[in-house]
Formats: structure tokens, sequence, C-alpha cells
């Protein structure tokens, strides 16, 4: 079994459901998924023109673990941009400021601050956690 | 780690209070002994304000999570700035002594 992946902190989600190209002929293609935490790398690194490793420690995640998500967002877009793709937003592994989480064993809903690393409910110790998406 | 349980009364056989400011008493639980002890909550018949108070409260006892049936916004956002988990539970028949089995088990 694969090492889970630690959720990525996202202050702000994207004010977009995506993006479409105009003025092409070919119509249909599938789309290209851009997660939030992908979106939030490159808002980080180009827009507030952080350094990897702050914008690392920003999304709660390694410098490396921050490039790699850095790197893949620039491919789907580059990716978008030539083959005239559709962008879409989608959530992926994202933790959303005040995000509520939901026990499914025992159904009490939870936050998670940033000092818990422990993804279980806080009541029963479940793992059957999931977000609560708003 | 200390855990806040809002109760209706002050013993273990007191009833869970959904309000989070205006509850009754707070129950404090050590997550290492499961003892619970019990603190009246001033703000109970306050005229506004209470859910603050009571987030302060939260803070100076040092409490790392709270469980009650709903926060207000300003105390949701009180807690969350001081790292307090908030967990929301309908158990509105439960007895405080029910949720501290729940927790400690």
């Amino acid at each position: 079994m694969p090492r889970r992946k630690r959720l990525r902190k996202v202050v702000a989600p994207p004010g977009f459901k995506g993006y479409k190209p105009y003025g092409n002929s070919q119509k249909n293609k599938p789309f290209v998924e851009l997660l939030y935490e992908e979106y939030e790398a490159i808002k980080l690194a180009d827009y507030d023109l952080l350094n990897h490793l702050e914008a690392s420690r920003l999304m709660g995640v390694s410098r490396p673990t921050f490039a790699r998500i850095y790197e893949s967002a620039r491919r789907k877009l580059a990716n978008a941009l030539v083959e005239t793709r559709e962008i879409r937003s989608v959530f992926g592994n994202a933790r959303l400021e005040g995000t509520w989480y939901i026990c499914r064993e025992c159904h009490a809903r939870f936050t998670m601050p940033d000092l818990k690393r422990d993804q279980v409910c806080p009541l029963c110790r479940s793992l059957q956690i999931e977000i609560i998406k708003t | 780690m200390k855990t806040v349980i809002t109760s209706k009364g002050n013993n273990q056989n007191a009833s869970f209070d959904l309000r989070f400011g205006r509850a009754g008493w707070f129950c404090v639980v050590d997550d290492a002994s499961g003892k619970p002890s019990f603190i009246e909550n001033e703000q109970a018949d306050a005229t506004g304000g209470a859910g603050v108070k009571a987030a302060e409260k939260m803070v100076e006892l040092g409490v790392q999570k709270v469980i009650s049936g709903d926060f207000g916004p300003k105390a949701k956002e009180l807690l969350e700035k001081f790292n307090i988990q908030m967990v929301i539970i309908q158990g509105e028949n439960q007895s405080i002594k029910e949720i501290i089995s729940q927790l400690i088990n």
C-alpha cells in the first residue's frame, strides 16, 4: 500500500470552475484537471513570487513535494494551451482553511487544526473520515 | 490533552448541551486520567458575546478539543485561530458519561 498523501493546505480555492479555449475548430477534447493544490502552487510561486521553500511551508508540504506539485501544474497548463484543451479546477488533495470533516462511523463533524497530524475522528478514532465539501 | 464537553448540569449524569456559548456547564476531561471536572458557565444568561467569552475561556483553560452541538460564527473564528479542535455531535439525549466513555475507550 502506498503512503497516503498529506493534504496540501490551500488558502483560497480558485475563483473559477474552468477555462475554455475559443477560436479553435476541434470540439469535445478531453479536459485538463487542474487540482486546487496545483492552482495554489502556481499562485504562490508565480503570482506571489515566493520561493519554493516559503511556498512549501505555506502549503504544509516539503519543498520537493511542492516542486512536484508545481511542475505537474505547469505541465498541465502547457498541455492545455498547446493542445487547446479546456481546464477545469478539481478539488484534489487540498485542505481548505476552515475545512470541516465528518466521521462515517459516529457522524461527528469536526475541524482539524494545524497542530493535529493524525487524520482520525476525535471522538471514536475511526479512520473513516471525509471532508464535507461546501 | 484536555477536552471540554458542554453540559446541562454539573455531574456525569447530566445531559449534553447542544449550545456552546450558553451551555450551563463545561465539563473538562483530561484524556490521560479520564476524570471530569465541571466549571459553571457565567455567560449562560448573557445578553450578548457569550460565544466569544466561552471561546476565550477555552483558550484560558488550555483546552485542545471542544465537543458541542454547534458553534456560532464568532466562536468558530476564535477557536480556529487558537488551533482548538471543534467537534459537533447530535447527541441531545446523551449523558456526559456516555460521551466520555466514547472519548476514552
